[in-house]
């Protein structure tokens, strides 16, 4: 199968190795990937800033880039979903983009769900953890996938010392811009879902989202936790031999 | 209209008390697993949602015709129903009432509506003496308070200082005994309505079909409260209103659940016109007042399904926001996620810019609104519609932004001027900054993008392999 990756601008600029863990997972399971250079990013901070007329112009933009595919790939279920869900809203007055919007909307799909669904990957077979492990479910998976499903993935897997957080879905803080517009209130967030995290004593926590990594692991370097992100791709990837693990 | 120097300080005001935050927390998460454990067994909580949803948005949509109904159904009943505008006709509807009648003591029930109208003060002022008699709302009024949940008043205050004004207004042996400070206030409110003759409630559902008020509590107050007075005046917001006696079980169920986690709250009174002949106790005369407050007008624009809202509390529970920020962070009588959406739609005159804003959008609130209300959704949409309204450095930057994003050229030297720009620790993070860069340092670091981008990797060896 052919996939375009929409590697999303977090990705590409802070987490290359995420990247480079979905390209060899999805070549693994038979995928031919390939990564369209003119992407930036989908729009979502003009989005939810309340800047329809600043997102929709890139929502047209990255429409272009990716319309010649079959499949969209993302490594994030945010941005994935600013595709999915929020350019049909965003151009369903423009009778030149709605279609074209939708066609996009409905050939855009997040990474693990990409795997399971499309794939027919049982991602759990495939995992494998050396550590105690715990995880996020990041908040805007809600429309793609389930507390219950990420937690199946890790469960299933073989030998896993799965520690399950309290109040799982509670959210870590990040919310894009307003981490930076009200920091405080961001700031006592995160303390709440460290909390969370760290009482479960495992040290590798699975985040599948680059904005709530760089929350997550800023903020317990910030506190002097032992935690580190890992997103699952990275996880299958090391799994599979297909990467080295990085401590 | 900009970010407010108000808001920012009540927050950091509200985070400061650490007694307050460490009861916030432990309260709402709570509240969050007995709603999911009481919805979880029954047979299909999903489906009543969608039906409770759907109740409500039809009768959105033919709100005029079953107000109509509703009306009629009062009046049928012995009850007299009355029209008002804005908050300042339903004060002088209810003082007038209280005068026609010479009304001196009034009980009232839990009500948000009334919180909403400011009634308390107005009472006063036209020579009525008021007790709130709900027990949160009770203490709220002897320490002078103001509610910080719609449903649980005070969420904010711990067992130490309830005792502390309990102990300083009713001139109480001091005690930290839940329940003899129940019991005190009990005995308190027992001579209350003995003398009272004025009943003062909202409501939880009106029936258009019966002309019924259904009133929810814990305490029995509201059912002391509209049947002991001589008269009792109910103040209800006009998108109260349900379509038949049949689809009240469907709120019943869903309403204390998502609520409290209960079943069913301890008493659901229904009432039906004033006190009958056969009757052995209920008012005289019962006076429904409709308030619109502003509501006519959201039911006509883009933000109509806030009006679904049942006002169980459950998206101020599950909101993270809230949680940590509590009620009065808000400054308005809805707090809380729903109360970010009709604060500034009931009061477009005063600022609460920040309100929509302040949320990560996180989307616990529509998870757990028991009619559905997209609220995550309907806060873009707010935040869309005062984007004009947004300080020119932010619209300055989203412009530039979106410029540097409109080509892979740009946006390559955009990536390695915020790598240039981000000093490095020695360890590959940024720990100092200015600007928005040392907001978000505020509470936590920053790491270093690596040297490589993902498609330098790709372009380096990853496509060739």
């Amino acid at each position: 199968m052919d996939v375009a990756l929409f590697v999303t601008c977090l990705t590409d600029t802070f987490f290359p190795r995420v990247g480079e863990a979905v390209v060899r997972v999805l070549r693994h399971f038979g995928c031919r990937v390939h990564f369209p250079p003119a992407q930036t990013c989908c729009g979502q901070p003009a989005y939810n800033g309340g800047f329809h007329t600043e997102a929709a112009k890139l929502a047209r933009r990255m429409i272009k880039v990716f319309e010649p595919f079959d499949a969209v790939v993302s490594p994030s279920a945010s941005c994935a979903t600013m595709i999915r869900q929020h350019y049909p809203t965003l151009l369903e007055n423009d009778p030149d983009w709605r279609e074209r919007a939708a066609r996009l909307a409905a050939r855009t799909h997040e990474f693990t769900t990409f795997l399971a669904d499309r794939c027919q990957v049982d991602l759990a077979a495939h995992l494998r953890f050396a550590e105690p492990v715990t995880f996020h479910y990041p908040c805007h998976a809600r429309e793609t996938y389930g507390v219950e499903r990420l937690q199946g993935w890790l469960t299933g897997s073989a030998g896993v010392d799965l520690r399950v957080p309290e109040h799982p879905d509670c959210c870590c803080g990040f919310g894009g811009v307003f981490a930076v517009d009200y920091p405080e209130i961001s700031a006592a967030m995160l303390d709440d879902k460290l909390r969370l995290l760290a009482a479960t004593g495992a040290r590798l926590v699975v985040c599948n989202e680059g904005g709530c990594t760089l929350n997550i692991a800023g903020g317990a370097r910030r506190r002097g936790l032992p935690l580190r992100c890992r997103h699952l791709a990275e996880c299958l990837a090391e799994s599979l031999g297909l990467m080295e693990p990085q401590p | 209209m900009s970010r407010s120097r108000e808001f920012a300080a009540r927050v950091r005001r509200a985070l400061a008390d650490e007694r307050v935050t460490a009861a916030m927390r432990g309260t709402t998460w709570r509240k969050v697993t007995a709603r999911a454990e009481s919805l979880g067994a029954l047979r299909d909580p999903e489906r009543l949602r969608d039906l409770a949803a759907q109740i409500k948005q039809h009768t959105l949509e033919r709100l005029p015709e079953y107000l109509t109904q509703f009306a009629r159904q009062v009046q049928q009943a012995g009850g007299h129903v009355h029209p008002a505008r804005d908050a300042a006709a339903a004060r002088r509807l209810v003082c007038d009432l209280a005068r026609q009648y010479g009304l001196k003591l009034a009980v009232k029930v839990k009500s948000m509506t009334t919180e909403e109208i400011g009634l308390n003060a107005a009472l006063e002022a036209a020579g009525v003496e008021v007790f709130e008699t709900d027990l949160g709302e009770f203490i709220i009024q002897l320490d002078h308070d103001r509610p910080s949940h719609i449903v649980s008043p005070i969420i904010h205050k711990d067992r130490r200082q309830v005792a502390a004004a309990m102990a300083r207004e009713l001139g109480c042996a001091y005690t930290e005994d839940p329940i003899a400070l129940t019991r005190i206030a009990r005995a308190y409110l027992r001579d209350v309505f003995r003398r009272c003759d004025l009943g003062i409630s909202g409501t939880n559902f009106a029936v258009a079909e019966t002309g019924t008020l259904c009133i929810c509590t814990n305490e029995g107050n509201g059912r002391m409260s509209t049947t002991r007075p001589r008269v009792h005046v109910a103040i209800v917001g006009i998108e109260k209103i349900i379509p038949r006696l049949a689809d009240l079980p469907v709120f019943l169920k869903l309403l204390s659940r998502s609520s409290t986690g209960q079943p069913l709250g301890s008493y659901t009174t229904l009432i039906t016109g004033p006190k009958r002949p056969a009757d052995r106790d209920g008012p005289q005369h019962l006076h429904v007042i409709l308030l619109d407050n502003g509501r006519a007008d959201i039911l006509a624009g883009p933000f109509a399904e806030v009006l679904r809202c049942v006002r169980c509390g459950a998206c101020l529970n599950a909101c993270p926001v809230y949680r940590r920020i509590g009620g009065h962070a808000y400054d308005s009588v809805y707090p809380g996620p729903i109360g970010s959406l009709l604060t500034p739609l009931l009061d477009a005159a005063g600022d609460h810019y920040d309100l929509p804003f302040a949320s990560s959008l996180c989307g616990a609130c529509q998870t757990a609104c028991p009619v559905r209300i997209d609220l995550p959704g309907l806060l873009l949409r707010m935040r869309a519609a005062l984007h004009g309204g947004q300080p020119w450095s932010k619209r300055a930057a989203i412009r530039l932004w979106q410029w540097a994003m409109g080509s892979a050229a740009t946006y390559q030297l955009g990536q390695r001027a915020m790598r240039a720009f981000l000093a490095d620790d020695g360890a590959g993070w940024t720990t100092r900054g200015a600007g928005p860069l040392s907001r978000w340092l505020e509470a936590r670091d920053l790491q270093r993008p690596p040297a490589r981008s993902f498609r330098q990797i790709w372009e380096e060896y990853l496509s060739r392999e």
